[in-house]
């Protein structure tokens, strides 16, 4: 492994035909999208195959009572019907179901036993020899329950909540209580108060989950799985089932959104792979659309702000307090209320961060887990204390802009977010708006403006990867990372390129295979960085070797020049001092007698540089929405979105990262909620039809803006990440827009027409 | 799904007398719904009759009474972008382009646009009891979620609404509905096609056992000059309606000669109050007018929770759309960016 930060710079952009970095090159993969010859778990059809459809249970809570199996497996082509009666023997402790991201507590174990903990609850596993049989069986099956009483609403929990302990990874506790946040609020010149709420909310990828499990002959499985990360689920099933990691490989080539809801294993990998064990046969369970809605959400949250301010317009206390579910079986957790503690200077400060316990799945991380919430009431919150203060919401935060990490006690690695407000608030006319609410208007459509921001950690793990350079000048780099269409492949494929000074078409990114080195689980915005940074550091060992055997070929005019002396670019490798001497790079292996090279690297973050520092990108969302003023309906037209994300690898795929995070912002302000009747303790709204997202016709003018922000100290390459940030502020400025537009605050999402008749 | 077996009609004859036989076997057109309700358990039919090989019953063409008549099999897309239709019943295009998705409404037909079932979320889920799938059970809305549901001539035992777009246009424009049954044919005027829940709520229509809908006639009077109709819901396409208004006015400068007021998204059918309507008639088209015509439209509306909201914005949608029908100034395409835009 080499150390990051004294590897050789990457050849500054622009300078050769092999620049890649930073250009807005297509999606590598994009051609085998279109023509479908990219495979997603449920499309690997092996001989034998066998299909298995999930029994869900229609009860909240309570016990199976009784599964009658025998007139179902009676059925011509159903094979067998797994439950809870007849699971194997199978790993016993809990730290075997947990997984790189399990919250505290226990995890569920499918099929384990009689009790049923939530509804939708996977019960039974039918097995046929066509999807269609095993949907039917699966419809015919009679299992009987005996009901409990379950409490699945989290407004009848609200004082019954605790503090949480830090069992899941990433979980930061609010930092203690600064100043006196008490008689600041009470001596402030004004304040404000108010609760924020937002219901569950489902990722609804557009594919759903679905895992083909190979069974060979050998008895090994290959389990092609839905999942942003395949070591975790291949450390999830080794664990359970029993067996070695070379007894079980996971892929996962494409993804068809994640959104989070991949983190963790889903119950379909391991009912496929208990099937195909069992069975010894090949076996794929795909979940249907309802049964998306039977796990992981973001969580219900209720939020309760109190602010106050100076007679200057600084903040002179900030109170925030979040409570949401989780289950009974695990702990969910996510940072809600820390964002608060440092967005903007405020020496009198109090967050606080409980859950409740209910009769549910427990949550999962959805795109800008906890910072999605926090950053809705924060900064609708900041808009009412601008109105009472009677400043402009931009000109107040500016007011106050937090120089330094107040948490934390540090200063930023970065911090480009005033720019992200100047940019964004010229971009998009901020200069022009008139403050009073209902002072805009267009016949019946009030118009408003408003605005919000956010701050995301930009994050790095430690990732591995693997070069092989062939003598026809061919690059294939491997690392186990994911792509759920975010830009994986082909900034992988850039940085590769660019470090070697190859043409992007000798280079080749493969992913999502645990036959490859690991990488750390696709999420948290930070593969960019982590799996950048690794594929940047095989390739510039690539480079080194290929720089040794340069030297050695008969005149080369390369003797004697260390790594430092030389660069790579347009298929060659220069001397720095006189770049016209050079080494056709795809001469080096025929001349050396080498058929190949192969280097395997990894990289991890620098701790030590980056310790004294808060390391976060930042936005800023500038949106105009139009109202009518009579029915109610809201319409988002224009949306600038201002983002300081460190270096932008790509310019095309990350605009295409924001502008599908502003969708989601849109898409959480105006239409999802999932619906829960606590008469069932069962989501009512669980498919596309009425679990509204965005079309197209919702989605109008949207500008993405990238401030220029230098960075060494997250990592060498100065990536900060753009999975989350994109969406971050994105609600509140909705919201605050429609206050601008109707003089009316809406403080619990999403804004249907009902809230504003 | 439970197993089925498939059929292509080739008559309408034969069709009608296999499904009155026959009580497992359904009708199946564009599938849209249908093949949603079957994957869902919802539906269980053991035999599918295909009609979409009969091709007679695919055409658009005048009828005797001067209006136009629409083959049950012609699809939705063909029907409101007709030139005829697009120029005599354009309430009619804009109604059915308010409507699904351009792909459905590719595979949607007439015929099978009015056999569409509630969009219920208690109706879809068997985990829940209803009446309307399985009568006898209970009504899960009532005391439920019930957002989407019906203000207006529900009962204890159902709130569902019937979800069509096209169907409210056809009530305000008066259609009539041709049928052939194992007893002949028949026509049903189009406010008595659709069926209130009462206490059968798993009736949508009045269609007897075998009966087949073979056209639908459109009568000469299509308020082509004064129309609209708008629909309110929760994304601006591919999405129900929690409100919907469908508008025919015949004007003599600014008085009213004629008034059609059609309501989706509030009940179990296109609501429409022909004693309202009458009010208008010889009336000044002002505001003042309309709003004392929707209150009079809601006057028994009663809601169940959620959806009490859509008693106000019913009202509101009423007096807009009256007022786009009279000055003609909403864009025509139903799917533009609000159409309820000035």
């Amino acid at each position: 492994m080499s150390d990051l930060t004294t590897t050789p710079r990457l050849v500054e952009a622009g300078t050769s035909n092999t620049s890649y970095i930073g250009k807005p090159t297509s999606r590598v993969e994009g051609p085998a999208k279109v023509t479908g010859t990219a495979k997603y778990s449920a499309e690997f059809n092996v001989p034998g195959l066998l299909y298995g459809y999930v029994v869900t249970s229609p009860i909240t809570k309570g016990r199976i009572t009784k599964i009658n199996s025998a007139p179902v497996l009676a059925l011509e082509g159903v094979v067998q019907i797994f439950s809870h009666e007849n699971v194997p023997s199978l790993a016993w402790f809990d730290r075997n179901y947990k997984d790189d991201v399990a919250p505290g507590g226990s995890p569920f174990r499918p099929l384990h036993d009689a009790e049923i903990k939530f509804n939708m609850q996977p019960v039974a596993l039918v097995v046929a020899d066509s999807f269609e049989v095993a949907r039917y069986a699966a419809s015919v099956l009679e299992i009987e329950y005996e009901q409990e009483k379950f409490d699945t609403n989290i407004d009848l929990k609200r004082d019954e909540g605790h503090k949480p302990g830090s069992g899941k990874t990433g979980f930061m506790p609010p930092p203690p209580p600064r100043g006196n946040p008490n008689d600041a609020l009470k001596n402030a010149t004004h304040r404000i108060e108010g609760e924020y709420i937002h219901g569950a909310q489902h990722h609804n990828p557009m594919e759903m989950f679905a895992t083909t499990v190979e069974y060979h002959q050998d008895g090994k499985i290959t389990a092609y799985d839905k999942t942003q990360g395949v070591y975790n689920v291949q450390q999830y099933i080794t664990k359970i089932f029993g067996l070695s990691k070379d007894e079980a490989r996971v892929v996962n080539h494409y993804m068809g959104g994640g959104f989070g809801s991949g983190l963790r294993p889903q119950y379909q990998v391991f009912l496929a792979v208990l099937a195909a064990l069992e069975l010894k046969q090949s076996v794929r369970v795909s979940l249907t659309r309802q049964q998306m809605f039977s796990f992981g959400h973001r969580p219900h949250t209720l939020q309760y702000l109190k602010m106050g301010t100076n007679p200057d317009g600084t903040l002179a206390a900030l109170h925030h307090h979040a409570l949401h579910e989780t289950s009974k079986f695990e702990e969910y957790t996510e940072n809600v209320v820390n964002w608060s503690g440092m967005l903007y200077q405020c020496e009198n400060v109090n967050l606080g961060y409980q859950v409740a316990e209910l009769d549910v799945y427990t949550p999962l991380d959805m795109r800008a887990p906890g910072a999605a919430t926090g950053s809705f009431a924060l900064e609708v919150a900041m808009d009412e204390m601008a109105y009472a203060a009677g400043l402009d919401p931009l000109d107040f935060r500016i007011r106050n802009y937090a120089e330094q990490d107040q948490n934390m006690k540090k200063p930023f690695s970065s911090k480009k977010l005033r720019e992200c407000y100047h940019e964004g608030a010229a971009k998009f006319g901020w200069d022009k708006r008139t403050p009073e609410p209902r002072s805009m208007r267009e016949g019946n459509q009030l118009i408003g403006w408003g605005m919000a921001g956010g701050v995301w950690d930009a994050s790095m793990q430690k990732a591995a990867a693997k070069a092989i350079f062939t003598a026809d000048g061919k690059l294939e780099v491997l690392s186990a990372a994911g792509e759920n269409g975010t830009g994986t492949y082909t900034i992988m494929t850039q940085i590769a390129a660019e470090t070697l000074g190859l043409p992007l078409e000798a280079v080749t990114f493969k992913l999502g295979d645990t036959n490859m080195p690991e990488a750390p689980l696709q999420g948290g915005s930070w593969t960019a960085a982590s799996v950048g940074s690794a594929v940047k550091n095989v390739c510039t060992e690539v480079g080194e070797k290929l720089l040794k055997l340069a030297q050695k070929m008969k005149g080369s005019p390369l003797k004697g020049a260390s790594i430092d002396d030389v660069h790579f670019a347009d298929g060659q490798i220069r001397l720095n001092t006189n770049p016209s001497e050079a080494v056709v790079i795809r001469d080096i292996l025929p001349a050396s007698g080498e058929e190949k090279l192969e280097v395997e690297s990894s990289a991890m973050p620098n701790m030590i540089k980056q310790q004294p520092y808060s390391m976060h990108s930042h936005n800023a969302v500038f949106v105009e929405v139009k109202v009518d003023e009579d029915l109610g309906t809201v319409h988002v037209t224009r949306v600038v979105n201002a983002v300081a994300a460190g270096r932008i690898l790509n310019t095309k795929t990350a605009r295409s990262q924001v502008l599908g995070s502003v969708v989601w912002g849109i898409s959480m302000a105006l239409m999802e909620e999932t619906v829960m009747d606590h008469t069932f303790g069962r989501y009512m709204n669980h498919n596309y039809a009425e679990y509204h997202v965005p079309v197209n016709a919702d989605i109008h003018d949207i500008d993405v803006v990238f401030v220029e922000e230098e960075d060494d100290k997250v990592n060498p390459l100065g990536v900060k990440g753009i999975g989350e940030v994109g969406m971050l502020g994105v609600a509140a400025a909705i919201t605050n827009a429609v206050y601008h537009a109707t003089g009316k605050r809406v403080r619990e999402l999403p804004i249907y027409m009902d809230k504003l008749l | 799904m439970n197993s089925f077996t498939y059929t292509n009609a080739t008559a309408v004859d034969a069709a009608v007398r296999e499904k009155s036989t026959n009580t497992k076997a359904a009708f199946v057109a564009g599938g849209t719904n249908l093949l949603d309700l079957m994957k869902e358990n919802v539906e269980r039919p053991t035999r599918l009759i295909g009609l979409n090989k009969l091709a007679d019953l695919a055409t658009i063409e005048d009828n005797p009474e001067g209006g136009l008549r629409l083959g049950a099999l012609a699809t939705n897309a063909d029907t409101a972008w007709h030139p005829e239709v697009e120029k005599r019943y354009p309430l009619l295009s804009q109604t059915i382009l308010a409507g699904a998705s351009p792909q459905l409404r590719n595979m949607a037909t007439n015929g099978g646009n009015l056999m569409q079932r509630t969009r219920c979320y208690y109706f879809y889920d068997l985990a829940t009891p209803c009446n309307k799938r399985e009568p006898g059970s209970g009504c899960s809305a009532l005391n439920g979620f019930n957002r989407i549901h019906a203000i207006l001539g529900a009962s204890e035992h159902c709130i569902a609404t019937y979800p069509s777009d096209m169907a409210v246009a056809l009530a305000a424009l008066e259609a009539t509905v041709r049928v052939s049954g194992p007893h002949g044919e028949r026509t049903i005027p189009f406010a008595d096609f659709h069926r209130l829940p009462g206490d059968q709520p798993e009736r949508d229509n009045t269609l007897e056992t075998g009966e087949l809908i073979t056209a639908l006639d459109l009568p000469a009077k299509g308020f082509e000059k004064n129309f609209t109709y708008l629909k309110l819901r929760d994304r601006t396409s591919y999405a129900f309606a929690v409100v919907s208004v469908a508008v025919g006015l015949e004007l003599e400068g600014n008085v009213i000669k004629e008034a059609r007021i059609a309501l989706g998204g509030v009940a179990h059918k296109p609501w429409r109050v022909i004693a309202v309507e009458e009010t208008l008639r010889g009336v000044t088209a002002t505001e003042d007018n309309f709003r004392e015509a929707a209150t009079a439209l809601l006057r028994d509306a009663q809601g169940y929770g959620s959806n009490n909201f859509k008693i106000e914005l019913a009202k509101r949608a009423i007096v807009r759309a009256l007022k786009q029908a009279t000055e003609m100034n909403q864009p025509l395409d139903a799917n533009a960016f609000l159409n309820s835009n000035p």
